[in-house]
């Protein structure tokens, strides 16, 4: 069998290793070899994807399993189920996405061109590698070892206030990191108490733990993990991390780096310790819920277009939540769903704010106004990202964001309701930043500097819209892969849909 | 006369293994035909005979130190212990100060010659001073000082009863109080740590010895295993054997830098000539974690239940301490100091989990650090300004731009002890945090994790500070060294990534290295 994982994961790392060696000055050659491996592995990608049995996608397959480190039972194991996939598969589509998008990124910047590019490979080689490892111990180092590129990315690349940014964003990390490692000590030694100590994923999730240790360990992994997400109140170090990096270090870092947070969560803190999770469900609600909420009410009160978008992504890493708390299998497809689709979505609203950002010089929304007549086909791509951050029927979120809703509805009503309220501020918050900015009358300087998008940039804008429009309208063939996933993390954690509680002569009318 | 000789014959000759201590005895043979050699040759040659005895003597030791290597047993009439633990520290110790060695030799990162003074005697800024720095003299009795200090370290470990190891510690320490006080650059200060570091270290030499004494009282012998014997014998621990036990162990504490006995550190870091810094910050710690281990765990393991609870407190205050007081530091040298104080902090979990896998991990920790402790020392000495080694942190800014190779084999090094994961410094870690849940120190554990979170801090600031900063104008510059200290940066920092990413084979040898023989 081909080891297909870990050429998707070499490929990019090797792009990055040539591109550092690669001699200065050649930068155009650079960006075009960057993109070329991301475009590899975006391919090899596909070819995994139809290597993968859709019928079974609850377990984890292409496997490959090579020992490690024998002397703590760490194996290198890498598998993926359906979850993992899509979220591999954005990874790999956002890459020579953003790659496109931020051709001249680096440009102005003091480092080097090829840098900032190879970072970019290294950091898809780690996160590739994050989501298809299947020994935990291989997934720690991944985790940790993907805030390195991440910090050089921000640090090196970055606005003027970038290194406070980075550093803030590094030791965040670093944190929770470490509170995971005390984590997995600690459930590396309760699985040595009954056998050899061992790391593999399958095997952990059998294991027999008590309740009162279970718990520490659900905390050290899930506040790791809600760092990363990241959760109200651990999220104070994104909106300095957005503002102060280039669009596509944004896309990397809330499109599909966060989401390893909340893929953790699903993965691994509720199939390693479903008590505990059973146990902390009302508090990591309610902290859900606060998030969606007050991270809707920040982005209506941004100035700063950056620090806006961070905070709705606060407001919907609360939904991705919710959903996977809220223990259905409706609620944690959406929240998988939402992933991906968030993942897209925010993908387009960054990279379409980059253009206009780096064309204006500044991220202030005071600044812009009435771009919609200067760069129409600007404007008009960058409402339909937002009408689909918005959650608008018929765009991809939408489909997410119901899914999601539903399911929480089957089991806390209130919550269900509460959360509902954050749609008419998405709303607002999405429509009064396109008002201020797009429509209106044009300030000189907007008219002189702000042109419209050209063909490299609407080569990188119009799969993105292809995608929000085709997974709004039919987000069937995800779902098929993600839902056998689901199930199988909700027979894992012995939870079952609550009985749908409607009167028995309607249920008879409406059954097929 | 025939009664002297009949009481000659009734005298047993000692029966000595040779072979066993090989390794000891090549070094203190080497660092003697040193002391003939600056006796005998003229001054031209010495250098080059010095360098030559030091790097044979060395790979030769480490030679009989693999060849022995399943070596198991008591030698020399039971004052030397040869066994797994025991070879791995000697091996250790051998392979550091191989790495330090070549830092030492270095000369062309000084205009003015090494990193030693060029006659220690001459008063600082005399005339004659200046004189035979234009001479271009070079003290090279440096040379014997290291290799009687390191045979110390290699019998330190080893060493099976309290008088043999208080000799081993006499004999490490004394050259490196000397070696200490040798910097060519700003010698006022290195002599002051000499002095600082010789009656620090005299006053916890005390300590052993009183130690010593006091548990030659409570078991009539000063031999590790008659003293776990008479633990074993005597239910209760009698005021004596506690009272010995904390001075002993206070005197380790002192030679591995913990707090609270840590204040020596780094005054004498920052004095001492930088490439001896490095040598003892990690040479001292892996021999003094050596005995630290064997009394520990051989002689006083049947008092566990009282020290542990004692290193808890040391273990907690020792990298909190270290920690807290790296944060504020503006000098290199001196940050360096309290992160290997940090380090200790860490380094005593593996003691206190009382567990084989505490053993082991202790040994993989203390070669992994040992090892980026040099490598680190050696870039320091690289970043000059006319005045001798620019170690204000200010003037580290921008050093990524200047001299990206030397930035990042420094940055590889601050992860390490930051404890980056795929870095060599991350499996020391794991593997005494392990030890330590594994043996009921999850709270310890704990501590240390968050400690480490904040550690970070102070280490990524000089990341940040070489990669994202503009170099100053007028800022130092980054000679370049000979093939001495591009030698020993390079094996350092490939060593740390092959620790970090391979871990395995060093693991295997640290487990089949098993327990101390009793």
């Amino acid at each position: 069998m081909f080891p297909w994982l870990t050429t998707i994961a070499v490929v990019p790392l090797v792009g990055g290793v040539v591109l550092l060696a690669m001699p200065k000055g050649r930068e155009l050659l650079a960006k075009q070899v960057a993109l070329a491996f991301s475009l590899v592995a975006l391919v090899l990608t596909v070819f995994a994807a139809l290597a993968f049995d859709k019928t079974r996608a609850g377990d984890l397959q292409l496997t490959e399993v090579h020992q490690w480190i024998p002397a703590f039972g760490i194996d290198y194991a890498v598998g993926v189920d359906g979850v993992a996939l899509v979220l591999l598969a954005l990874t790999t589509i956002l890459v020579p996405i953003v790659i496109l998008a931020g051709w001249h990124d680096a440009d102005s910047a003091a480092a080097s061109v090829k840098g900032y590019f190879a970072l970019v490979l290294i950091l898809e080689a780690f996160t590739v590698g994050v989501f298809a490892a299947t020994d935990l111990f291989l997934f720690y180092i991944l985790f940790e070892a993907m805030l390195l590129p991440v910090f050089f990315l921000i640090g090196r690349y970055g606005g003027p206030q970038r290194s406070y940014a980075a550093m803030k964003f590094l030791l965040y990390g670093l944190l929770g990191g470490l509170i995971m490692l005390a984590a997995l000590i600690g459930l590396y030694v309760v699985s040595a108490q009954n056998g050899p100590g061992t790391f593999d994923f399958t095997t952990l999730v059998g294991l027999h733990i008590d309740p009162v240790t279970q718990r520490w360990l659900f905390l050290g992994f899930f506040i790791a993990f809600a760092i990363k997400a990241p959760l109200v109140p651990l999220h104070t170090w994104l909106p300095d991390a957005a503002a102060e990096s280039t669009p596509g270090t944004n896309v990397l870092l809330i499109g599909v780096l966060d989401k390893v947070g909340t893929f953790g969560m699903l993965r691994y803190c509720l199939e390693l310790f479903p008590d505990a999770s059973h146990w902390a469900t009302p508090v990591v609600i309610v902290l859900c819920v606060v998030g969606i909420i007050y991270g809707a009410l920040l982005a209506i009160g941004q100035t700063d277009l950056y620090r806006l978008i961070a905070y709705t992504s606060v407001s919907h890493f609360g939904f991705i939540g919710l959903g996977i708390f809220a223990m259905t299998s409706q609620g944690q497809a959406g929240a998988t769903l939402y992933m991906v689709n968030h993942g897209f979505t925010i993908a387009a609203l960054f990279i379409i704010l980059g253009f206009l950002v780096n064309r204006r010089g500044s991220r202030n929304i005071a600044d812009f106004g009435g771009v919609q007549k200067v760069a129409p086909l600007l404007a008009g791509t960058f409402l339909v990202a937002g009408l689909s951050s918005l959650a608008l029927p018929g765009l991809s979120s939408f489909v997410s964001e119901f899914l999601v809703l539903v399911g929480t509805f089957e089991r806390y009503k209130a919550v269900a309701v509460i959360s509902t309220v954050a749609i008419v501020l998405a709303a607002l918050y999405i429509l009064l930043m396109y008002r201020r900015t797009m429509t209106g009358d044009t300030p000189d300087i907007v008219r002189e500097r702000v042109h419209d998008l050209k063909g490299r940039e609407m080569l990188a804008v119009v799969p993105l819209l292809a995608i929000i429009i085709g997974l709004g309208v039919a987000p069937q063939p995800v779902l098929d892969v993600i839902n056998p996933a689901v199930d199988r993390v909700m027979a894992t954690i012995g939870a079952t849909d609550p009985a749908p509680v409607v009167p028995a002569q309607a249920a008879e009318g409406t059954a097929p | 006369m025939s009664a002297l000789l009949a009481a000659g014959t009734a005298f047993p000759t000692p029966e000595i293994e040779y072979s066993a201590i090989a390794p000891m005895l090549v070094v203190f043979s080497a660092a003697m035909l040193g002391v003939l050699v600056e006796a005998f040759l003229p001054r031209l040659l010495r250098r080059r005979a010095q360098l030559i005895i030091t790097f044979v003597a060395l790979a030769v030791a480490l030679g009989f130190v693999v060849a022995e290597r399943g070596r198991r047993g008591f030698v020399v009439e039971g004052a030397v212990a040869i066994d797994g633990p025991a070879l791995f520290f000697q091996g250790t110790i051998l392979v550091v100060s191989f790495v330090a060695a070549l830092v030492m030799a270095e000369r062309s990162v000084d205009p003015a010659g090494d990193a030693f003074a060029p006659r220690a005697s001459a008063l600082p800024g005399s005339v004659d001073e200046q004189e035979l720095t234009a001479r271009g003299w070079l003290q090279t009795e440096v040379w014997p000082l290291f290799l009687f200090s390191v045979g110390g370290m290699m019998l330190f470990p080893a060493a099976t009863d309290l008088l043999t190891m208080f000799v081993a510690l006499e004999i490490l320490s004394l050259p490196l109080y000397l070696l200490a006080g040798m910097a060519r650059r700003r010698r006022l200060l290195s002599q002051e740590a000499a002095l600082k570091y010789f009656v620090l270290g005299a006053f916890s030499s005390g300590f052993f010895l009183y130690g010593t004494a006091l548990l030659y009282g409570y078991a009539g012998s000063v031999s590790l295993s008659a003293i776990a014997t008479a633990l074993s014998v005597n239910s209760q621990a009698a005021l004596l054997v506690v009272a010995g036990a904390t001075l002993l162990t206070v005197g380790l504490l002192f030679k591995v830098a913990a707090a609270p006995f840590h204040q020596w550190t780094p005054d004498v870091y920052v004095g001492a000539p930088t490439p001896v810094t490095g040598f003892m910050a990690a040479g001292v710690k892996v021999a003094a974690f050596g005995a630290l281990l064997r009394i520990m765990y051989v002689a006083l393991g049947g008092l566990r239940w009282d020290w542990r609870p004692v290193m808890y407190v040391v273990a907690v205050l020792t990298m909190v301490v270290g920690t807290i007081i790296a944060l504020t530091q503006s000098d290199i040298k001196r940050m360096l100091a309290y992160s290997a104080i940090a380090q200790t902090g860490f380094i005593l979990i593996g003691v206190l989990s009382t567990n084989a896998m505490g053993l082991s991990g202790t040994m993989f920790y203390l070669l992994a650090y040992g090892l980026a402790t040099v490598g680190a020392f050696a870039v320091v000495t690289l970043v000059r300004d006319p005045a001798g080694e620019a170690t204000h942190l200010s003037q580290w800014a921008g050093l990524g731009k200047r001299s990206p190779l030397v930035a990042a084999a420094f940055a590889l090094f601050l992860l390490a002890f930051a404890g980056i994961p795929l870095t060599s410094g991350f499996s020391g870690k794991f593997a005494v945090f392990t030890a330590g849940v594994a043996g009921g120190a999850t709270g310890v554990v704990v501590i240390a994790v968050i400690v480490s979170a904040v550690a970070a801090f102070f280490y990524i600031r000089v990341i940040v500070l070489m990669f994202f900063s503009e170099p100053a104008a007028d800022g130092p510059v980054v000679v370049v060294p000979s093939s001495f200290t591009t030698i020993a940066v390079a094996l350092t920092a490939a060593a740390t990534i092959v620790l970090g990413v391979l871990p395995q084979p060093v693991f295997d040898l640290v487990s089949h290295a098993g327990l101390f023989i009793r």
